[in-house]
C-alpha cells in the first residue's frame, strides 16, 4: 500500500469530488490536482474542460475530498509495548480512519524525554510511509513529575509540544516552572487534567452508577481542579496550555472563561466523551473503562455544547490500544483507554447526521482545528502544501466490529455501534496509502 | 592628589548597602576616586596611609575567596588593620545570631564592617545596630554594590563612559545580586539594560526596574556593547529552573556563535567564579581581545579602596551614642 519514496508520483487529478475545506469554508463540487507530493491546484472550475493527457485520474464519485484528518492524541506503544501496538499497526489503522497526521504521546519505553527517541520515531514512521507521525516530548524526565525534561532540545529534534501523557503534572510548582520554561521557547504544554490524589483509587465516574456497581469513583472535581489551577498558572507565567480530553461541564466553562480573558488556553475532547456516557460501563465492560472516565449524561451534553459553541478546539481519537490481558480483568484492575483511530471520523459525523452541526463544522474539529492547536501546517487544502487528503462517503452506513478493525489491539468502546461515514481513500504526500473498493 | 583633595570629597551616605538610591553624582564620585587607585595598585609601592589607625572587619557568612581577598587587600593597601571573620566556621554554629555577632564586634570599635550574608536585607539590619560604616559585600539575591561599581569602572575605562551603552545581562537573573546592583547602576548612569535568560530565571516584575527582557540569546545580544554573563547559582536553586546543563549551555551559554550578534567589539564580562561550559564557553572566556574578566578583578581592589576611604572620611571623630 505504501508508495516507495523513489517512485515517481507524477500528477493525479481527483475529479468529480465534493471539496470540503473547513479552514477556508470551501464546500463545493470540484476537482483537485496533486503534483508529486504537493497540492498543485483545486477548485470548482478545475478540469471543467476535461483532464489533459498524462495526468492520472481518480474519480471521486461525488464523495467528499477533504484535507486528511489530524489526530493530536494517540498512543502507538512503540517503542516498548509492541504487543499492544506498533507504528506499523497504528499507521495502518490511522490510514483506514482517514487520518494523515497524528501526534503520539511520550509514554513509550523508553520515554520520549530524550532527542534520540524523537529521532527514532520520526525515522521509523518515515520508512513506513503511512500516516505522518509527530510526537510529544515529556514535560518531566521519565514522566515522573519532578525534574523538567530538555524541552528546548526536544523541540529542536522535532517534538511538537510537551505533555506527561496519561499523567497530569501534579505538583503546582513543577507545573509553574514547566509553563514558564516552555514559554522561553514558546512551546505548548498539553495537560491530562486530573488531580491524581483524587483519582488514583477510582475506577469510573463517581456517582450513582459507581455506587450501584460497588466501584470506587473518580470525582468530576479531579478534572475541574487541575483545569482551574493550570489556568491560574498560565496567567501567572505567560505560558500556553492545552487540556486534553475534557469531560466535565465546569472544566469546559473554565476554558471558555479563560479564552474570554485572552489567555493562551485550548482544549480537545475525544469521541467517547460526546458519544457515550457512564452507562456504557453497564455490567463492568472494561472496554468502557477510560481515563478520564465516561461521565454522566449532563456532562456528555456539556461536551456536545462545547464542541458546538467553539470552546472545544478539536476532537482527538485518544487512541489507547491494550492487549486482552490488560482488559480481561476485574473492572478495577483493568487498564484504562480505548482504541479510536478508525472510529474517529464516523462517530464525530453523528453530529452531522443528526443535524446538530454542519459537515464543515464537524470536519473543522478534525482537521485545521487540531492542526492550529499545535501549529502544524496540516489540515487544510492549500496550493503547495503536502497532498494529505481523505476521500470519504459521509452517508455510507456500517457497523463497528472490533475484530474487523486494523488496529492490533481491539479494545474499542464503540464495538457493535452502527455508524455512518466510510473512508474510501487516504492520500499522504500524494501517495494513496489506503483504498477501499465499493 | 587624593590625599590633598580629601577635605572636599563628600560621599553623602554613611553606609554602602546597595546601588539603589545612589545618585549619578554618588556613583561618579566613587568611580573617579577609584580611578586613581588603579594606577597606585600598579606601582611597586602600593601602600598608603589614609586608613592608618582604622579597623576594618570582613564579616563573611558565605564562602568567598575573591571578594574577601579584594576587600582585605584594599584595606591593607590603605594602611588599615583588617580582620577576617568567616562566620561559617565560628559562632553561628554555636547558635549566635547575626545581631549578637554584630554587637560583639561593635564593642571592639571597628570603623568599617564589610558583610557578606546569604540573606537579603542582612546588611541593612546590621547597619541599624552598629556605630561603624557597613559595606554590603553581597546579601542574598539582593545587592552587591561593589561588584556593580567595579563593572562600571571596567566599562568606563574601556568605553569612556556608560551613557547610551547597550548592556546585556545574561543568565541566572532571579538569584543574582550582581544583576540587581548592575541594573540599578547602569540605569542610573544612562545605559540601556537588557536581560536574557530562560523565563524561569527572570524574576517577576523585573521590567518595572527599567529593563528589556529577552528569552533568546541571539535576539537579546543584537547590537550590544557589553555582554555580562552571570554564574548559575545552583546553591540558591531549589527545584527546577532548567532541565540540564547541556540544554542550558546549548541555548544560553555564551559561545562565539551567539556572541556574533553583539557588536564586533562587544566586551565580555563575568563576576566570577565562572562555570566554563555552563554559562560561558572556555574559548570566549579566555579571549584576551574580548574578555574583560581579569580586568574586572583588578578594578575590584581599586573600587573597594575608594569605598573604604570615602566611608571612613564620613565617620565622626568620636563615636556618638551607644546602640
Amino acid at each position: 500500500m505504501a508508495g516507495k519514496p523513489s517512485e515517481s508520483l507524477g500528477r493525479v487529478a481527483y475529479v468529480n469530488a465534493r471539496l470540503v475545506d473547513p479552514a477556508s469554508g470551501l464546500d463545493a463540487p470540484g476537482a483537485l490536482l496533486t503534483e508529486g507530493e504537493v497540492i498543485a491546484d483545486f477548485g470548482a472550475g478545475l478540469f471543467s474542460e476535461g483532464v489533459p493527457e498524462g495526468i492520472k485520474v481518480v474519480d471521486c464519485g461525488g464523495h467528499c475530498l477533504i484535507p486528511g484528518l489530524v489526530d493530536i492524541r494517540v498512543q502507538l506503544r512503540e517503542p516498548g509495548e509492541e504487543h499492544k501496538g506498533t507504528l506499523a499497526s497504528g499507521g495502518r489503522a490511522a490510514t483506514a480512519g482517514g487520518i494523515t497526521t497524528m501526534v503520539c504521546l511520550p509514554n513509550t519505553v523508553p520515554v520520549i524525554d530524550d532527542m534520540s527517541v524523537v529521532e527514532f520515531i520520526a525515522r521509523r514512521a518515515r520508512l513506513l510511509g503511512l500516516t505522518k507521525v509527530y510526537c510529544y516530548g515529556a514535560v518531566t524526565k521519565g514522566l515522573e513529575g519532578r525534574a523538567l525534561a530538555e524541552m528546548g532540545m526536544l523541540a529542536e529534534a522535532g517534538a511538537v509540544a510537551f505533555t506527561d501523557g496519561v499523567k497530569a503534572v501534579g505538583d503546582a510548582q513543577v507545573m509553574r516552572r514547566a509553563l514558564s520554561y516552555a514559554g522561553t521557547y514558546r512551546l505548548l504544554i498539553v495537560q491530562h487534567p486530573e488531580e491524581s490524589s483524587l483519582a488514583e483509587d477510582g475506577a469510573m465516574n463517581a456517582g450513582e452508577t459507581a455506587t450501584r456497581l460497588g466501584l470506587q469513583g473518580i470525582p468530576r472535581a479531579a478534572e475541574i481542579i487541575i483545569v482551574e489551577r493550570d489556568i491560574r498558572l498560565v496567567e501567572m507565567t505567560g505560558g500556553r496550555i492545552h487540556f486534553a480530553h475534557v469531560s466535565t461541564a465546569e472544566a469546559i466553562e473554565a476554558v471558555a472563561r479563560a479564552k474570554t480573558r485572552g489567555l493562551n488556553v485550548t482544549c480537545d475532547t475525544a469521541p467517547p466523551y460526546f458519544a457515550l456516557n457512564e452507562t456504557a460501563v453497564g455490567d463492568y465492560r472494561t472496554f468502557a473503562k477510560l481515563s478520564p472516565p465516561l461521565r454522566a449524561e449532563a456532562d456528555r451534553q456539556a461536551v456536545v455544547d462545547g464542541l458546538k459553541n467553539g470552546t472545544i478546539d478539536a476532537i482527538a481519537s485518544d487512541h489507547a490500544p491494550h492487549d486482552e490481558d490488560a482488559k480481561r480483568l476485574p473492572f478495577a484492575q483493568a487498564a484504562c483507554g480505548g482504541i479510536g483511530l478508525e472510529t474517529l471520523l464516523p462517530v464525530s459525523l453523528e453530529f452531522y447526521q443528526n443535524g446538530q452541526m454542519s459537515l464543515t463544522d464537524v470536519l473543522r474539529l478534525l482537521t485545521c482545528g487540531p492542526a492550529d492547536v499545535l501549529g502544524l501546517s496540516a489540515g487544510r487544502l492549500e496550493k503547495g502544501l503536502p497532498a494529505d487528503l481523505t476521500l470519504f462517503d459521509p452517508d455510507r452506513a456500517w457497523k463497528v466490529v472490533a475484530d474487523d478493525l486494523l488496529s492490533k489491539s481491539k479494545n474499542s468502546p464503540f464495538d457493535g455501534r452502527p455508524v455512518q461515514g466510510r473512508v474510501l481513500r487516504t492520500v499522504v504526500d500524494g501517495r494513496a496509502v489506503y483504498g477501499r473498493e465499493g | 592628589m587624593i590625599d590633598g583633595a580629601s577635605d572636599t570629597i563628600q560621599f553623602a551616605h554613611r553606609h554602602l548597602l546597595g546601588i539603589e538610591g545612589l545618585s549619578p553624582d554618588d556613583i561618579t564620585l566613587l568611580l573617579d576616586h577609584s580611578e586613581s587607585y588603579v594606577e597606585q595598585n600598579r606601582q611597586i609601592d602600593k601602600k598608603k596611609s589614609v586608613l592608618r589607625g582604622r579597623t576594618i572587619i570582613n564579616l563573611f557568612f558565605e564562602a568567598s575567596t575573591r571578594t574577601r581577598t579584594s576587600f582585605e587587600l584594599a584595606g591593607k593597601r590603605l594602611g588599615g588593620d583588617v580582620i577576617n571573620m568567616s562566620v561559617s566556621t565560628s559562632s553561628i554554629k554555636k547558635g549566635e545570631t547575626l545581631i549578637d555577632t554584630a554587637m560583639t564586634l561593635n564593642a571592639m570599635h571597628p570603623d568599617v564592617l564589610v558583610l557578606r550574608h546569604p540573606d537579603a536585607g542582612a546588611a541593612k539590619l546590621l547597619s541599624e545596630k552598629v556605630n561603624c560604616a557597613v559595606i554590603n559585600a553581597g546579601d542574598g539575591s539582593h545587592e552587591h554594590p561593589t561588584q556593580a561599581l567595579l563593572d562600571a569602572l571596567t566599562i568606563r575605562r574601556r568605553r569612556g563612559g556608560l551613557q547610551g551603552l547597550k548592556v546585556a545581562i545574561c543568565g541566572d537573573i532571579v538569584h543574582s545580586r550582581v544583576a540587581r546592583s548592575n541594573i540599578h547602576l547602569l540605569n542610573t548612569m544612562g545605559a540601556r539594560v537588557r536581560l536574557i535568560a530562560p523565563r524561569t530565571l527572570i524574576p517577576e516584575g523585573v521590567e518595572r526596574l527599567g529593563v528589556e527582557v529577552f528569552y533568546d540569546m541571539k535576539e537579546g545580544l543584537e547590537d550590544c556593547d557589553i555582554v555580562m554573563m552571570l554564574r548559575l547559582q545552583s546553591e540558591r536553586m531549589h527545584g527546577n529552573f532548567f532541565p540540564s546543563i547541556r540544554e542550558y549551555f546549548h541555548f544560553f551559554g555564551l559561545d562565539y556563535e551567539k556572541l556574533a550578534s553583539a557588536k564586533p567589539d562587544a566586551l565580555i564580562m563575568h563576576p566570577g567564579p565562572m562555570n566554563r561550559g555552563v554559562e560561558i564557553d572556555s574559548e570566549v572566556a579566555d579571549d584576551i581581545g574580548r574578555s574583560a574578566i581579569r580586568e574586572q578583578v583588578e578594578m575590584g581592589v581599586a573600587v573597594r579602596m575608594a569605598c573604604l576611604e570615602l566611608l571612613t572620611l564620613n565617620r565622626p571623630e568620636t563615636e556618638q551614642g551607644n546602640l
